[in-house]
């Protein structure tokens, strides 16, 4: 007589268990950077964008500022950090923009991953496309501007540190911004006045190290970027489902 | 129609009371700064509209968690009121300042370090208008604002200390004795009465704006619901 219902839990058991067999967390992030990279490598035409874009700020700036050899070390840090703040919103502009316009998006939203999977997988491909510019820009910059103090380990970490702040606020706010009516504009307007204390530390940091200060010198901006990032990092994981919900 | 409620006459009344006691407690009753002179008073209408300009923000951030929980439009047309005042407020704010400091620090604007915080605060709240403007679905525009005035009540503080952590020549004047080096002074008694008169009184004017604000919104959506009923 109880065998019916049984079965019956059985089966919505089974079934519930296929719906419900989430990949892990790490795996659902991991393949989203997959994607994106995959994507791109293909394509390249978010790097090469963001790359040419780049080494034209560069030679703007020379033109710009006249760089002789006192001014250029003094501005050094920020023409760089100038420069990796509007490629990275080109980046993440597109990066968003392509998840959006051909509705990818929402197939990522029906995958059965946790949203905060999707934000970190997003983050991290922006990540790696910010850093393989920098890769290839700073080394650059070293070489027109001679500029030989760029390649210590400090300052490696301070771009690193920046970047992930940058981008964790960024990958957040063109999720946002990619929705609105005035996307491509609106990035920038919304990122830069709040990325201010991550811009305005790393320029610090980097700044002092490029003038020869010691890694105790620039504890305090130091600091700052590590609090910066992990607080925004906490705070989009928490109300990135707010901002893909439909 | 919705008659407007008798209590809010009564607040208009006493904002514009409380606008003309401030004005005199600023102009007349403060004793005039020895160093700096008449200029000086305007310093309790800059310290009041910062005081409402910050209480807004603060509110907005607030509005925007609980909307989010609760998702009851009513807290997102508290949030865009807050931030529709206190933006207005705050740059009230900034030209004030610049009024004083162009005898005081010789120049209309420096790039000290409140200074330049105050303008970037004022940057992120114009940016939140901006980012409403493109979206039409107003439950997105909503929740997209909640988020946006949340990241911005993070970043003010950070940027606030961020920059404090550099030098700074604003005067700070409450709880700071060596203010003078600054360009700041000591208040007297009387001058700490025309401050807490100013700050009093920006505050009745806020809630009064704020009342007729939300109030507003809430006939706009009337208005909207209305509209969409003879359509159909």
């Amino acid at each position: 007589m109880s065998n019916i219902p049984i079965t019956a839990t059985k089966t919505a058991d089974k079934d519930k268990q296929a719906i419900t067999a989430k990949p892990s967390f790490l795996k659902a992030v991991m393949a989203i950077v997959q994607k994106d990279l995959s994507a791109e490598f293909r394509s390249r035409e978010l790097l090469s964008a963001m790359l040419v874009f780049s080494m034209l700020v560069i030679l703007i700036f020379n033109f710009a500022l006249e760089l002789n050899i006192e001014v250029r070390k003094s501005v050094a840090a920020g023409v760089l950090w100038t420069t990796f703040a509007f490629a990275g919103t080109l980046g993440l502009n597109r990066s968003m923009a392509v998840e959006k316009d051909r509705g990818c998006m929402d197939g990522l939203l029906l995958a059965p991953v946790d949203r905060s999977a999707i934000f970190f997988g997003k983050a991290i491909s922006n990540l790696a496309f910010m850093l393989i510019v920098e890769a290839i820009v700073i080394p650059l910059y070293a070489l027109l501007y001679n500029e030989t103090r760029i390649f210590q380990l400090d300052f490696l970490l301070i771009i690193l540190l920046g970047s992930i702040g940058y981008i964790a606020v960024g990958t957040l706010l063109s999720a946002m911004s990619v929705q609105t009516r005035t996307r491509d504009v609106l990035l920038p307007i919304l990122l830069f006045p709040v990325a201010v204390p991550v811009l305005l530390a790393s320029v610090k940091a980097s700044g002092g190290l490029i003038e020869g200060a010691t890694f105790a010198e620039i504890l305090t901006p130091f600091n700052l970027l590590l609090a910066y990032d992990v607080i925004f990092i906490a705070v989009a994981f928490m109300v990135f489902d707010f901002v893909v919900e439909e | 129609m919705q008659s407007k409620p008798i209590a809010l006459t009564v607040l208009d009344v006493l904002a514009v009371i409380a606008l003309g006691v401030a004005t005199y407690f600023a102009l007349v009753f403060a004793p005039t700064e020895q160093i700096m002179g008449q200029v000086q008073r305007v310093f309790y209408f800059h310290v009041g509209t910062a005081w409402v300009g910050m209480l807004g923000f603060i509110l907005a951030a607030v509005a925007g968690i609980v909307y989010l929980v609760t998702k009851d439009m009513k807290w997102d047309r508290f949030q865009v009121a807050a931030v529709e005042i206190s933006t207005m407020f705050f740059f009230i704010t900034i030209v004030l300042g610049s009024i004083w400091a162009r005898p005081a620090w010789n120049t209309w604007w420096t790039w000290d370090p409140r200074l330049t915080t105050a303008a970037v605060t004022e940057l992120i709240y114009v940016a939140y208008f901006m980012l409403r403007a493109g979206i039409e679905d107003p439950e997105k525009r909503a929740r997209f604002g909640a988020v946006y005035t949340l990241l911005g009540g993070i970043s003010v503080p950070i940027t606030f200390m961020a920059i404090r952590l550099f030098r700074t020549i604003h005067p700070v004047v409450i709880g700071n004795e060596s203010a003078a080096a600054q360009g700041g002074f000591s208040m007297s008694g009387d001058m700490v009465t025309a401050m807490l008169v100013s700050f009093a009184a920006f505050t009745i004017i806020f809630i009064d704006l704020m009342w007729h604000r939300v109030r507003l919104s809430g006939l706009q959506e009337k208005v909207e619901q209305l509209k969409l009923k003879v359509s159909m």
